[in-house]
């Protein structure tokens, strides 16, 4: 595999598309419904704030324009650009995720973020991207053959891996589940036979007790032990999980209304406006407001499975559906984290929770989803130049 | 390119199953969330209900107790305590005090209390850490609140007995519920909510208690109070007024000092108590603030029983007190007259036993009137004899000895009035005809206390009628009903009460009262401590000086005045305190003349009280 190799991009077979026409072709339908979510995650946070831009709505606004212009600036790029520095950019941010290994900015008890002054960065978040950039580069030129084939699986497991270790070490649970969780999609979409996620499955059942008993902190025991039963501890541990239950449960159908949760206006909820999120706006609008949420979700994921089968290039297609499932996962866990389903492992809500890195993580995303569209036919070799034929 | 293509379609295979499994768990997600916010709603309503609104409890304030000119004996101050919720603490309960422990001195008592208390009690109930907080440590735990959550400094009241030590047997004292008392009144179950537990506060603890007001509130997570939603004041405990005149009860324990014993005197007219008192006693406040163990240790272990209310759970041998009962008895049963003349050798015999006069050489002759005034025994051996012990018992109980007497307010003891039939029942022996002899002269088994002696005599004075003793003032619309006993006769023996003070040969002579206030009639009364009587007899050379204070005679006086016209009628009893005559006469007397130049019973009409006695 010839890496680095880059070729002339005069070699392209069809001619370069103008800035005009890559603006043209940018999806505004899609960067709409990102906007209504966001907008939903204003007024959420808004109403968190009771009935106040401060602190929290009005950065996130200033955030998500800026946010606007990284989409459309992505989106502008050439995709032979993302693939042809793919290694390039993986390994700039796992030198970052090491860095905050050793010098990292403390936050609750964990190393995330590296203080740029302006902007906490959270490595981590970005590694999210890095490394669906970096797998879609690896398998863009390896055979369906090759990918059956665990030989071949090597560098892309070591890719996984590296990061994946280190944000356990943070401690990050919901980051190393994310990033695995990702890492598996693109394994699974590039041909990766079934029997071996069966295999890896096994495999994670089995050191389970191994992990709990040595690399599991007691604060993420507690969270494990407090899903399988929040009822044991109602003012320890099981707090926060039932009180979010009644939180969503007392929205019922139609919600309390804008402004008149009282679980949340009366802070009986914990980390309301980041993780818990969902239950603040479930509370206020009722499941119909929770439905329309999440059908603005799904119109954005289809939308990526519509990009993902109309793209192309084998790169363009893993790096759309790969952020796709990104986007779905987050947003099944976290939902599913507040109404009790899995354990609380500290994933926001995309482009709802309050945070700076998420935020811009997500806006990259969401670019280079459509940098995928806008780039849909452009041809693209196996080095992820022009095609070698 | 094939293998491109194979990539492509196993890609569009996967793509598709990836979709299958997303669409599979939006609809884990969708269905969770109906059942959440459509099947479980509404428990989830009810329960952030439950999150949002705090029922908070409001003790009324209790009801003030005032003496009959409206002179307060039980108030409520201001009191700062500090309160810990454990529901509210951010972490344990012990952290929560550890904080409150920087600020304000905590023991390990303080600790344990609290401890106990919160596994007591249900999470939001507030329970007391300190009281009687001062100024300064108020100011500084408010000033810290954000760093002490589930400490809240509440602004209570704690009862105050301005007469503490004067009024501890008669108002009571007031203390924490313990766990037997809780009736389900939510108010008990405050914690630091305190009721009465003896005297007035304990009679009369519902009224005084009120019903306690609540609020219902709307509270945030750490139980901060976001608005009212609704309140209820509840009902102030109602307001006492006793007929007890504080300055009579003052003075009466002023007389007794140094002494153990007690006074009683009422209002002949109506029952009305107007003195109570029982000394030693103690400061009611400090069992108010939670007595400590010393305090605890010295009053409960005192040989004068400082906790006792004397007066009235006091059972003494009447002695000669009860000679007035003995005469009316052999009086309305025909077997003496006015006249009857009795012989007194100074001993008489019967079977083997010889009784003696308490005047060794004798009082020659004398009739009931000289009988009384110089308190002969033998007369009254004789007498007793004549009458027999069932007739006596019979007038006795007309009396209202060996009876409760129905005073308002609890410890009260009944005394006794043996009879024949007691005996065999007790005893399972006869009755013998000396200890008829023996109740002629208020001795052997018959018992009474002070109340009951101030109000036999009473119904004496006041021509028969059969008053009921109470505290409380009240409305006296009925008419007491009449014992059935002559006017003659009851004016016989009050003769024969008068001489004993304002005869030159009455025992109590040098304690009569000057007859510009009315003059005093009564009766002394001597009695031998019968747990030592056998060594009284073997060592009559024995001086009371000589004696230990617990084998020295009791000390009796019953008497009424004005002598015409009654309106007091008093008992003393100074427990060991030698002859009748020589201590408990002077003490009713000074007593006496002070509620006669006070006027206590008269001058009730400076009170708020709408209830009047009858003059």
């Amino acid at each position: 595999m010839s890496v680095f190799s880059v070729t002339n991009p005069l070699r392209f077979r069809k001619s370069e598309l103008s800035l005009k026409d890559r603006f043209k072709n940018i999806s505004w339908f899609y960067i709409l419904i990102v906007a209504l979510i966001a907008g939903i995650g204003f007024v959420t946070l808004y109403s968190v704030a009771n009935g106040s831009m401060e602190p929290w709505a009005k950065r996130q606004l200033v955030r998500f324009a800026f946010g606007v212009g990284v989409i459309v600036f992505i989106a502008m790029t050439d995709l032979r650009v993302w693939i042809r520095y793919a290694y390039v950019l993986y390994t700039l941010v796992l030198l970052l995720l090491i860095y905050v290994e050793l010098f990292g900015h403390d936050a609750m008890g964990a190393q995330r973020w590296i203080n740029l002054g302006f902007i906490q960065l959270q490595p981590s978040e970005l590694m999210k991207i890095a490394l669906v950039l970096a797998l879609a580069r690896f398998f863009h030129g390896t055979s369906l053959h090759e990918n059956e084939n665990l030989k071949t699986l090597i560098v892309p497991l070591i890719l996984v891996a590296m990061p994946v270790i280190l944000v356990m070490k943070q401690p990050d649970l919901g980051t190393a589940v994310m990033l695995s969780i990702s890492a598996g999609v693109v394994f699974f979409l590039v041909g990766v036979q079934i029997w071996k996620f069966g295999v890896v499955g096994l495999l994670g059942l089995l050191s389970l007790p191994i992990a709990w008993n040595f690399f599991l902190h007691d604060y993420q025991k507690q969270r494990v032990l407090t899903f399988l039963d929040p009822e044991k501890d109602p003012l320890g541990a099981g707090y926060h999980i039932i009180q979010s239950h009644i939180t969503l449960g007392s929205g019922s159908l139609f919600g309390k209304g804008f402004l008149q949760g009282t679980q949340s206006r009366l802070n009986f909820l914990p980390e309301k406006h980041t993780d818990f999120i969902f239950t603040v706006f479930a509370e206020e609008f009722g499941m119909m407001g929770a439905f329309f949420l999440l059908a603005l979700y799904v119109l954005l994921i289809i939308f990526g499975f519509y990009i993902a089968l109309r793209c192309t290039s084998f790169f363009g297609k893993l790096l759309a559906l790969g952020l796709t499932a990104n986007l779905f996962f987050y947003v099944f866990i976290n939902v599913a984290m507040v109404m009790g389903l899995v354990p609380v492992v500290g994933v926001p809500l995309p482009l709802i929770s309050y945070g700076g890195t998420a935020m811009l993580t997500h806006m990259i995303s969401f670019g280079l989803i459509q940098c995928v569209y806008v780039n849909k036919d452009i041809p693209m070799g196996r080095s992820g130049a022009a095609p070698e034929n | 390119m094939n293998r491109n293509g194979d990539k492509g379609k196993m890609f569009m295979k996967r793509a598709a199953i990836l979709g299958a499994i997303q669409f599979g768990l939006l609809l884990i997600l969708l269905s969770r969330i109906y059942y959440l916010q459509v099947l479980q709603a509404d428990k989830y309503i009810m329960m952030a209900e439950s999150n949002r609104i705090s029922m908070r409890i409001m003790p009324p304030p209790r009801g003030l107790i005032f003496d009959r000119f409206g002179e307060p004996l039980a108030l409520n101050n201001q009191n700062f305590r500090a309160q810990i919720i454990s529901e509210q603490t951010s972490g344990s309960v012990m952290d929560a005090l550890d904080a409150l422990g920087q600020i304000i001195p905590l023991s390990p008592s303080d600790y344990a209390y609290v401890q106990k208390e919160v596994k007591r009690n249900r999470a939001f109930v507030p329970i007391t850490v300190a009281e009687n907080l001062s100024w300064e440590s108020m100011a500084s735990i408010q000033l810290n609140t954000p760093d002490l959550p589930g400490i809240t400094i509440d602004e209570g009241l704690t009862r105050y007995y301005p007469y503490g030590y004067e009024t501890a047997h008669l108002v009571g004292y007031v203390g924490l519920v313990a766990e037997k008392e809780m009736t389900g009144d939510p108010l008990l179950e405050l914690p630091g909510f305190r009721k009465g537990k003896t005297g007035v506060e304990a009679q009369y603890d519902l009224p005084l208690r009120g019903s306690g007001g609540f609020r219902r509130i709307e509270v945030n997570v750490v139980g901060r109070e976001i608005r009212e939603l609704e309140k209820n004041k509840g009902i102030p405990g109602a307001r006492i007024d006793l007929t007890m005149d504080i300055r009579l009860q003052k003075y009466a324990l002023e007389q007794l000092k140094n002494h153990s014993g007690s006074v009683v005197l009422v209002d002949v007219t109506n029952g009305d108590i107007l003195t109570l008192a029982s000394n030693p006693s103690f400061d009611a406040n400090i069992f108010n603030r939670g007595i400590s163990n010393d305090d605890w240790q010295k009053l409960a272990s005192d040989i004068r029983k400082p906790l006792v209310n004397k007066a009235i759970a006091g059972e003494y041998s009447p002695g000669s007190t009860f000679k007035m009962i003995v005469a009316l008895a052999a009086l309305e049963s025909g077997v003496i007259s006015a006249a009857t003349e009795i012989y007194c050798g100074g001993h008489m015999e019967l079977g083997s036993h010889r009784f003696h006069c308490w005047k060794p050489e004798g009082h020659e002759y004398l009739n009931l009137f000289d009988a009384l005034a110089v308190s002969c025994d033998i007369y009254f051996y004789e007498v007793a004899k004549r009458v027999g012990i069932d007739k006596i018992a019979d007038m006795a109980k007309r009396f209202g000895l060996g009876a409760r007497q129905g005073i308002d307010i609890p410890g009260e003891r009944a005394g006794l009035v043996p009879t024949q039939d007691w005996k065999r029942r007790v005893f399972k022996e006869p009755w013998q005809q000396g200890e008829t002899m023996l109740t002629g002269i208020g001795q052997s088994y018959i018992t009474a206390t002070p109340l009951q002696l101030a109000m036999m005599i009473a119904k004496i004075a006041n021509g028969g009628k059969d008053i009921k003793p109470h505290l409380i003032k009240r409305a006296y619309t009925e008419e007491p009903k009449n014992i059935e006993i002559s006017k003659y006769h009851l004016n016989l023996v009050k003769q024969g009460m008068t001489a004993v003070l304002n005869d030159p040969k009455g025992t109590a002579f040098y304690s009569r009262i000057p007859m510009s206030l009315g003059g005093m009639s009564g009766k002394t009364g001597t009695t031998q401590v019968r747990r030592i009587s056998m060594k009284e007899r073997e060592s009559r050379l024995l001086t009371q000086e000589e004696l230990a204070w617990e084998e020295r005679n009791h000390a009796l006086f019953v008497g009424y005045a004005p002598i015409n016209n009654p309106r007091y009628a008093i008992a003393v009893i100074v427990e060991h305190g030698g002859s009748g005559a020589a201590v408990a006469a002077p003490i009713a007397r000074n007593v006496m003349e002070k509620a006669l130049r006070l006027k206590s019973a008269d001058a009730d009409n400076n009170t708020k009280d709408k209830t009047k006695g009858t003059q």
